[in-house]
């Protein structure tokens, strides 16, 4: 394939893993900004919606699609329950200490992973997509005085493809209308702006927070629901959308929701197109030294805006 | 004075300890205690950084990893003697740990573990990226001919135990001298009120950095001793795992006592290896210590014999 179709390729693939990465940093974001607590477990939050949807679509059988359904609501729903009771149980009684909750949630991540390593084993397994066509993608090309379309081979994609980037857009717009137009996101985001404060309003804090943290997970267990008909579920698949979301939530600016969209969309598009053109690993050194220099640099984020 | 006997007292007899543990101990538990002595020694150069000057960083790794392919590298690349990789290794840690330090020291709490994580990731990477000469995940065994040093066998179990025991010794000592200093007395206080000891016009920047460098240089050194210890070389070395490793030990034996990175270290490895007897998932047990300790126990062994019986630990 040429340069041209090259370069619609890396971008369909960078929009899925843009769109799978917004809703992962997201809820990374979302627990961050509310609670100020770096949630080191949120990669196995997303392996655990995964693996949960695959147990979900093997028990229920039948049609592909309802059995997809399905998992799409009940994984993500047990995933948010889960972490909502890590909150209670771990999190709540080291009040939230910065150092402290890296540490318990580093901890989480290796209980929730090597106890699905028991449970669900080593081996990477599918969920079958609700649907699948695949759609082939033309180019033009100027030749001989005129344009001449063609059909390059390899240059494609599939229906459930783009499904994906469309779901991400839709849940995002159901997100933000809960933040912005009901009374529990206008809680939400009172705590986030002044904890002290909202408490001596009497709103109900550690319930927002484990609210929050539930939230945050089931987020990433969404996305991680949606990507597993494209990859598979397996054990260990928590590491590099972990490394990915922390990338996105510093470049966007630790806690802001906007910024955390545009850095997803700008890291998944990048990495997309230098994974095909370069490397997968070496977008990877890029993004992490990115980051690194960012937060040394630039701390509130290369979308953000300096606080005051 | 007495204090300082007692000190001093304390950890030599438990480096006379070890050193008798040499011909008691079955082969099995030589072994064991050879290995965690190594891993000790990374421990200690994190508790430098963690404990004593309360730098949390999650990117310990990319020092111990830097210690260990400047060291394998220096002799299946180079063409280094074994004695001169080491020197190697040092030089390089000592470079990685001043030029990581200078940058992420602009940062603190957690931004500064997410900045030290990200360096330790990107250098995980680049030994993946160059996967021609680092040999990546697979690593690369280092000859047994180029583990003699100053015609020492570093393959028999007896010199490498013998070896282990010289480096922990030494780290041990000069861990207990430094922050027996009023270089190590400045860390506690910069990390106990930063601004206070700006306002007593110490230059905490160049503290911290000092501390990073040292507890770099420790960390490297413990890489390459362990690379040519047990002669080989990998990428999981260089992982997130290895920069939570130190950390796990570090809070379990009890974080800035000079003993604790040793205590912490004997207890995970034996946990982790009776775990392993029992269930693949051995590092399950990892994640429920961290878990009970941020729960139940901040202060960690030593920190609780400190507390409650030995206020005169250092």
């Amino acid at each position: 394939m040429e340069f041209g179709p090259n370069l619609i390729l890396a971008l369909i693939e960078g929009s899925v893993l843009a769109a799978v990465l917004t809703l992962t940093a997201v809820g990374l974001s979302l627990v961050f900004g509310v609670m100020r607590v770096v949630n080191v477990a949120h990669g196995e939050f997303y392996m655990l919606g995964a693996v949960l949807a695959y147990v979900i679509a093997s028990m229920i059988g039948g049609a592909p699609a309802i059995a997809f359904i399905a998992a799409l609501i009940i994984a993500p729903l047990l995933v948010g329950c889960l972490a909502a009771l890590a909150d209670i149980v771990i999190l709540k009684r080291i009040n939230y200490d910065p150092e402290n909750t890296i540490v318990a949630t580093i901890g989480i991540l290796y209980i929730i992973q090597q106890i699905t390593l028991v449970t669900f084993g080593p081996d990477a397994r599918p969920v079958e997509a609700p649907f699948n066509h695949r759609l082939s993608i033309p180019w033009f090309e100027f030749k001989d005085g005129a344009w001449e379309m063609y059909w390059p081979w390899g240059l494609g994609t599939t229906s459930y493809k783009l499904f994906v980037i469309f779901a991400a857009i839709a849940i995002m717009v159901a997100l933000w209308m809960f933040i912005s137009r009901t009374k529990a996101g206008l809680i939400m985001r009172a705590t986030q702006l002044d904890r002290d404060m909202a408490q001596s309003f009497g709103m109900p804090v550690d319930r927002v927070n484990a609210l929050v943290f539930g939230a945050g997970a089931a987020l990433a267990a969404l996305g991680a629901v949606l990507i597993v008909p494209i990859q598979q579920a397996h054990y260990q698949m928590g590491e590099e959308p972990l490394l990915l979301a922390f990338i996105v939530v510093i470049i966007g600016g630790l806690g802001s929701l906007p910024g955390t969209i545009v850095a997803a969309i700008f890291i998944g598009l990048s990495d997309g197109i230098i994974s095909i053109f370069f490397s997968p690993t070496l977008a990877k050194i890029l993004s992490t030294l990115l980051v690194a220099f960012v937060l040394i640099f630039r701390p509130q984020g290369l979308f953000g805006k300096a606080e005051r | 004075m007495t204090n300082t006997r007692k000190i001093w007292g304390l950890h030599i007899a438990v480096i006379v300890i070890i050193g008798a543990l040499h011909f008691i101990l079955p082969d099995y538990h030589h072994g064991l205690l050879a290995r965690t002595m190594v891993l000790a020694l990374f421990a200690m150069g994190y508790n430098f950084a963690f404990g004593y000057t309360g730098l949390l960083s999650l990117g310990h790794a990319l020092f111990f990893g830097v210690g260990m392919y400047a060291m394998g590298l220096g002799i299946t690349e180079l063409g280094l003697s074994p004695g001169i990789s080491i020197l190697f290794a040092l030089v390089c840690s000592l470079v990685a740990s001043t030029i990581i330090g200078a940058l992420a020291l602009r940062t603190a709490g957690v931004s500064l573990m997410i900045v030290t994580l990200m360096f330790a990731q990107a250098g995980w990477y680049v030994i993946l990226y160059f996967g021609s000469i680092t040999r990546g995940d697979e690593g690369f065994v280092i000859p047994q001919a180029s583990r003699l040093v100053a015609g020492i066998d570093l393959a028999n179990s007896e010199n490498r135990y013998l070896i282990a025991l010289l480096l922990f010794a030494i780290v041990l000592l000069i861990t207990l001298a430094l922050v027996r200093s009023s270089f190590g007395k400045v860390l506690v206080a910069i990390r106990e009120n930063e601004e206070r000891a700006r306002m007593l016009g110490y230059d905490v920047f160049s503290y911290k950095l000092r501390a990073i460098i040292v507890s770099g240089v420790i960390s490297g050194l413990a890489g390459a001793a362990y690379g040519i210890l047990f002669g080989y070389v990998g990428a999981t070395f260089a992982s997130v795992q290895y920069s939570i490793l130190p950390l796990l030990w570090v809070l379990l034996g009890g974080a800035a006592t000079v003993l604790g990175p040793f205590v912490g270290t004997l207890f995970m490895t034996y946990l982790i290896d009776k775990a392993s007897e029992i269930t693949e998932a051995h590092l399950l047990v990892v994640g429920v210590v961290l878990v009970l300790l941020t729960l139940f126990a901040r202060q960690g062994i030593m920190g609780e014999i400190k507390k409650r019986i030995a206020p005169w630990l250092p």
